[in-house]
């Protein structure tokens, strides 16, 4: 330091080395490249990549270099300490020092908690079983690799999101995958029945089975996990098991250093834990009881963050969820209220040859959700439509049919 | 579509091959065409420039005939009881049938009713073997709801059913009076003539019309008379001739009887001018400058048509207007003379033949001495011995159960005559009902006919037509007669010779044509107007090559254009009859209960119940929908919105039309075109609700004026269906069809809400294996598009209000072929990817032309119809719409920019 008059840079530690985390790295380092003395501490042996990539990295449709988010000059060239492959233990909110599983001991001013989701395992008898696992790591692809590789047949449970990329991702590969649901129909959560019906024949026709309506009662197996068998005493075959049932924030360190949490670590509109100085962001935090499960809020309450560091008026307000499955050839998008609560009305529009579902939810005047299944172009566009509660007036009977229709059918004046 | 792609088969079009000189088909202007077959069944057509009538010259129907000679819905093998049969079954059928119904009950209990459509010919052989074989003088024409006040006012004054003047006159002309005619529309090749005198000579035209019409814009003078009221006008114009001495008193004295009972009349009824503007609610000021030109202009003509014929006092209308003529001895001189204007292509040869319930054959009556001449011309065993039932009286009877058999030819009586769900209901309970048609399916063949005989179409029919100024002209066969059609005279030579008579033995046109003309000039010592004794002897190759002439032609004479200068009638002093007319009544009166009058009429693409006009795709856009004209002060007085739906009723049936706007209607007054019928449209059959009175004299129908009461439908829901393939809609939704190229249209409308309404008609598309649909409860949005193989099947849109760029945008998309999935996303959105403009109804129906494109070009600087027809081509063929674009450049000039579309 050649100006000695220079108060010492306050130290922000940054729990977390995932999505979240390097978002709001390079947010900060932006607004305020030289504010803080960071150090990052994530618990993978690597740096943080696109976690959200991992399908397609195990169907091969991107490559490993495809998805790192930055690599380790990036850190050290904005002076960040990143210590990968360590976990955080204990963290001592009153003395402000998170202690780490080898021993060190890491002092900070602020902290920052982006510890992410575990990925959940259902308690199931023979769930311990080898060849039982999640998807979740870049660990885990290697685990399915050679499990294709070696045409071991694969079961996955879960038919969101993530279960349906993993399951596309082992068929795009040629392995052999059913895919368990215990609904009636894929993407509950983000699909009506029509959306979800063509997606199911979209993934049968790349070659994975679809199975409904099957609640998981054990996974069979001696040694080694040999099948599933449902409630209704059916069985599967199946070598490989594949809990892909949904997540739920990492927030042990949290709970254990006596912070507020609740499904996640609650905070407020500014990120802040119920301890000054303490922030949490991402998927282990909860925002006015929603804990976010997409990388898409987790950005906005990393950009919150950042910008609130940066000394900057900034809060986060809750967001409109949206769902962008990413299986190639089958695009789904769906966002906000796209069953259609009561008093809300719906158009849909669909071509089942050509495997094309849209349907949008308006409440008045407002386009309040939507669900688009083989032609997700226009998803984005509606997203913002009902994020921003366009009054969509004169729009109202061709949004449907896209943008450029809807835009071009303006009154000549707009 | 790009240049090099093939198009789809229904857009091909095959190579020429050589021409043929013929006639149109349609209105009783009967002009030259020339036709060139392209040897795959569609022709070229165009205006024979050697034909008096149009010296080359077509309206937009009569351009667009190649588009009308498809064999889609044609008839094409003897049916019997919907079952397909033979010839030979068929014809026995028929000869049985009339056999045994002429066993029990009497030769007056066979009727036949005939078309102004059919050839002289086919007219000759049916008169001849109801009248001098079967016995029966109930032969009457669909002409009776045309023409036969026009005939009966004719041999009123004239003693016989004669045309004095020709079409030339119109050029010769110095005042053109058009009395209920709408000859813009109707007559358009003559209004062109007319127009070609108001330029050239500075003639002035007079519209006497309820309506404003689009002839009013191409009048100088408009009378909008008083629906009923003309006989009070042209009385008053005979008072005021007397007065003021504008008579040809030598004309009058040598030439005529009864002027002055005549004359007492017209001061019965015009007794000032003040009452005649009281009676007629014309302006007094138009009345006197209209008798003011008739008095200062010696050339007159006066043209009139349905306004005047098809009125409970048609008759004295026509005589009415001859009474002028005749009192100025304005009659067959050049440019003088009344002309009746007739709306079919062969309503004159009907006349020829005698082809009419009033006459016996060839201008000759039921006097005991013509009876015999014919019985001995015909070597006829059993002579039908009086007149017979005109048109709604013979369906009366047949409502009555006294008329047993009836044989129907090429017209549709089922949706044309008055009181027409009764008069269809009454050809249900005939013992014999025989059909010959050109169509698989018509109302009246769907009536309940036991028998349909499959009949030659324009085009394959050889034989002659007769026009308004008695122009005889060929029509001649250019296609090969499809499957077993026959023409109508082999139909009814068939049964006669099953029937053992003798006579039926013809070979071809031409051997009828000489026998017609042969009749026409036996024991005819001049004193019979009509005489073809010249063409009597014809062998086929003369008949073949046989010229345009106008009749008589007598045997050693030449060909006569005009009758009457000369002072000689037909009447047995020679003298021509004044009729003294009576005061002019409603049939039926407007009430509380039905407090508006219904007229009738056509408009301007469509002829009769379209079954030839509905086949051209470029004429289905003018008008493409069944409509009520209302004045705009009415409708707002009846909460009746432009656009929406109205229900027309009276103690004869209903329907229900689309409102449309008309402040050039006379307050009281709605309108409707009657071409829909139920095989074109639901819930638009007009006639159903027209009254069946008949003029005393003539028995016409008294077609345009039935009171009605008028009430507003609330619509839940509008939309269209386009099809590659027919599909037949419920009759209770309001719809009408109309052929679009590759396939057909439908536009409806319903009191059901959207939902409902779409859940009844996707059921009529049948199985969807590959569908797309739009579904949008709030908007009431409904939309299915049907495709097999990539190709558009069908589509069908069900909103709230009907969408017109939707509906132009599935049409303009019907022929495309392997549509991908971007493609199929805009048929559902109705719209091109562009987003698209509303370019509103077309204008011009030759060259394509919609409104809104006009409107911009008017605004671009084209300042009047000739510049517009510059930029656009609009107007320069036809000329039909010329007074359209007139009225557009008024609008526009008036309107200014704000009420013009971009495009």
């Amino acid at each position: 330091m050649t100006q000695a008059a220079t108060p010492p840079l306050q130290r922000l530690l940054v729990i977390g080395n995932g999505m979240a985390s390097v978002r709001f790295l390079e947010s900060l380092v932006r607004l305020a490249p030289d504010r803080y003395a960071i150090t990052v501490v994530g618990a993978e042996p690597e740096p943080a990549y696109n976690r959200v990539l991992l399908s397609a990295l195990l169907a091969q449709d991107v490559t490993h270099r495809d998805i790192e988010m930055k690599p380790r000059e990036w850190y050290a060239a904005h002076g960040i300490a990143l210590r990968t492959g360590a976990r955080v233990d204990r963290l001592d909110t009153q003395a402000r020092i998170a202690h780490l599983a080898n021993g060190d001991a890491i002092p900070f001013d602020l902290c920052v908690l982006a510890t992410g989701s575990d990925p959940i395992r259902l308690p199931l008898p023979g769930a311990d079983l080898p060849g039982v696992m999640t998807f979740r790591d870049l660990s885990d692809i290697a685990i399915m690799d050679a499990a294709i590789l070696s045409g071991q047949r694969v079961a996955v449970i879960g038919g969101g999101l993530l279960g349906i990329e993993a399951a596309y991702g082992i068929a795009k590969r040629g392995g052999s995958v059913a895919l368990v649901h215990v609904m009636d129909r894929l993407m509950e959560r983000q699909l009506d029945v029509a959306a979800a019906a063509i997606l199911r024949r979209q993934l049968e026709r790349k070659g994975i089975r679809v199975l409904l309506n099957r609640s998981t009662a054990a996974v069979t197996g001696e040694t080694a996990a040999s099948g599933l068998r449902f409630a209704d005493s059916s069985d599967l075959e199946a070598d490989i098991v594949i809990f892909a049932v949904g997540i739920r924030p990492s927030a042990t360190l949290a709970r254990d250093a006596g912070l507020s949490v609740n499904r996640g670590i609650c905070i407020d509109d500014d990120m802040m834990t119920n301890v000054p100085g303490i922030f949490a962001i991402g998927e282990c935090a909860e925002h006015q009881g929603t804990a976010y499960g997409l990388v898409e809020p987790a950005y906005a309450q990393a950009d919150v963050l950042a910008q609130r560091l940066a000394g900057r008026e900034a809060g986060f307000g809750g967001m409109v969820l949206s769902t962008n499955l990413k299986v190639s050839g089958v695009p789904v998008f769906s966002a906000g209220d796209f069953m259609g609560e009561p008093g809300t009305q719906s158009a849909i529009m669909e071509d089942r040859k050509a495997g094309i579902y849209r349907k949008l939810v308006f409440n008045g005047q407002t386009l309040t959700g939507c669900v688009l299944v083989g032609d997700a172009d226009d998803g984005l566009w509606y997203l913002d439509l009902i994020r921003r509660r366009v009054d969509i007036g004169p729009m109202r009977r061709t949004l449907l049919h896209g943008r450029d229709i809807a835009q071009a059918t303006l009154p000549a004046a707009a | 579509m790009a240049a090099t792609s093939p198009k789809p088969p229904c857009l091909q079009q095959p190579e020429m091959a050589q021409s043929v000189r013929t006639t149109c088909p349609y209105c009783g202007v009967g002009c030259g065409v020339t036709v060139t077959p392209d040897g795959s069944g569609g022709a070229t057509v165009k205006g024979d420039e050697a034909h008096p009538a149009n010296f080359g010259r077509l309206c937009v129907k009569g351009s667009a005939l190649g588009e009308t000679l498809s064999l889609d819905g044609r008839l094409l093998h003897p049916m019997i009881h919907g079952q397909r049969s033979t010839w030979t079954k068929a014809v026995r059928y028929v000869a049985n049938g009339l056999e045994r119904v002429i066993g029990e009950h009497g030769p007056g209990a066979v009727a036949f009713y005939l078309s102004g459509q059919m050839l002289t010919e086919d007219y000759y052989v049916a008169n001849k073997l109801a009248k001098g074989f079967i016995g029966t003088g109930h032969v009457d024409t669909n002409s009776r709801l045309c023409m036969a006040s026009s005939v009966a006012g004719h041999r009123r004054a004239f003693g016989s059913d004669t045309v004095p003047n020709t079409y030339a006159d119109l050029e010769e002309a110095d005042l053109i009076i058009l009395v209920g005619s709408n000859a813009a529309w109707c007559h358009p090749v003559l209004f062109q003539r007319m127009q070609l005198a108001r330029e050239r000579r500075g003639a002035i035209i007079v519209n006497i019309d309820p309506r404003v019409t689009a002839t009013s814009a191409g009048a100088d003078l408009q009378l909008s008379v008083r629906s009923g009221t003309d006989s009070v006008l042209f009385s008053w114009l005979l008072v005021c001739l007397a007065a003021r001495d504008a008579m040809d008193i030598a004309y009058v004295e040598n030439h005529t009887s009864g002027l002055d009972l005549a004359l007492e009349a017209a001061r019965n009824i015009a007794p000032s001018l003040e009452v005649v503007a009281g009676k007629t609610g014309i302006e007094s000021s138009d009345i006197s400058h209209f008798v003011d030109l008739f008095v200062a202009r010696q050339r007159v003509v006066t043209c009139y048509s349905q306004g005047v014929n098809q009125a409970i006092q048609g008759t004295d209308k026509v005589n009415a207007i001859l009474n002028c003529h005749l009192a100025t001895g304005r009659i067959g001189r050049t440019g003088c003379g009344p002309l009746s204007l007739t709306g079919q292509p062969n309503a004159m040869g009907g006349r020829e033949v005698g082809g009419l319930a009033n006459m016996l054959a060839a201008h000759m009556g039921y006097s005991v001495p013509e009876i015999d001449r014919v019985r001995r011309f015909w070597d006829a065993p059993r002579m039908a011995q009086g007149e017979g039932l005109k048109a709604v009286q013979m369906f009366e009877a047949i409502e009555r159960g006294e008329i047993k058999a009836l044989w129907v030819m090429h017209t549709n009586p089922a949706v044309t005559l008055p009181r027409a769900d009764a008069m269809r209901a009454a050809m249900a309970k005939l013992d014999l009902f025989v059909v010959s048609e050109a169509l698989a399916s018509t109302d009246t063949s769907l009536a309940g006919a036991h028998v349909m005989l499959p009949a030659s179409a324009w085009g394959e029919k050889n034989g002659t037509v007769t026009n308004s100024e008695r122009r005889i002209s060929r029509q001649r066969s250019f296609l090969a007669p499809p499957g077993e059609t026959r023409p109508d005279w082999e139909h009814l030579a068939l049964v006669g010779q099953k029937m053992g008579f003798s006579g039926f033995d013809y070979t071809s046109a031409a051997d009828i044509f000489r026998e017609h003309a042969a009749l026409s000039a036996f024991e005819n010592n001049g004193d019979r107007d009509f005489d073809l004794g010249a063409v009597s002897t014809l062998d086929d190759d003369a008949f073949d090559a046989m010229q345009p002439f106008q009749w008589p032609w007598r045997a050693g004479q030449l060909p006569r254009e005009r009758f009457f200068a000369d002072g000689r009638f037909y009447t047995p002093d020679q003298k021509a009859r004044f009729v003294a007319v009576a005061e002019p009544l409603p049939a039926q009166r407007t009430s509380r209960r039905y407090p508006f009058t219904l007229n009738t009429g056509r408009v301007r693409d469509h002829w009769h119940t379209m079954t030839r006009t509905g086949k051209a795709t470029r004429l289905a856009r003018h008008i493409a929908e069944p409509f009520l004209s209302v004045h705009p002060d009415d409708a707002a007085a009846s909460t009746l919105a432009e656009g929406g739906y109205v229900r027309i009723e009276s103690p004869n049936g209903a329907v229900t039309l689309r409102v449309q706007f008309d402040d050039g209607l006379p307050r009281g007054t709605v309108f409707a075109p009657f071409h829909w019928t139920n095989a074109t449209s639901g819930l638009a059959r007009v006639d159903s609700v027209v009254h069946s009175f008949t003029d005393a004299v003539s028995g016409q129908p008294d077609l345009k004026a039935t009171p009605v009461a008028l009430a507003p439908v609330a619509m839940q829901s509008e939309g269209f269906l386009v099809s590659r393939t027919r599909i037949e809609l419920p009759p209770w939704i309001a719809h009408a069809r109309f052929t679009v190229p590759c396939g057909e249209a439908i536009v409806f409308a319903s009191t059901l809400k959207p939902d409902a309404l779409h859940g009844v008609l996707v059921n009529l598309l049948g199985e969807m294996p590959e569908h797309a649909r739009l579904g949008d409860t709030e908007a009431g949005d409904f939309r299915v598009i049907a495709l097999a193989a990539g190709n558009l099947q069908s589509a069908l849109f069900v909103g709230r209000r009907r969408d017109s760029m939707a509906l132009d945008w599935l049409i303009e998309m019907l022929p495309g072929e392997n549509l991908d999935v971007s493609q199929r996303k805009v048929l559902l959105a109705g719209r091109p990817p562009s987003g698209g403009v509303d370019l509103g109804p077309l204008v011009c129906s030759c060259f394509g032309v919609r409104r809104a494109v006009i409107e911009n070009a008017i605004l671009g600087g084209a300042v009047d119809v000739d510049a517009v027809g510059v930029a656009l081509k609009a107007g320069t063929n036809c000329g039909s719409c010329r007074p359209e674009l007139k009225r557009l450049i008024a609008d526009c000039a008036s309107a200014g920019v704000d009420q013009v579309r971009t495009a």
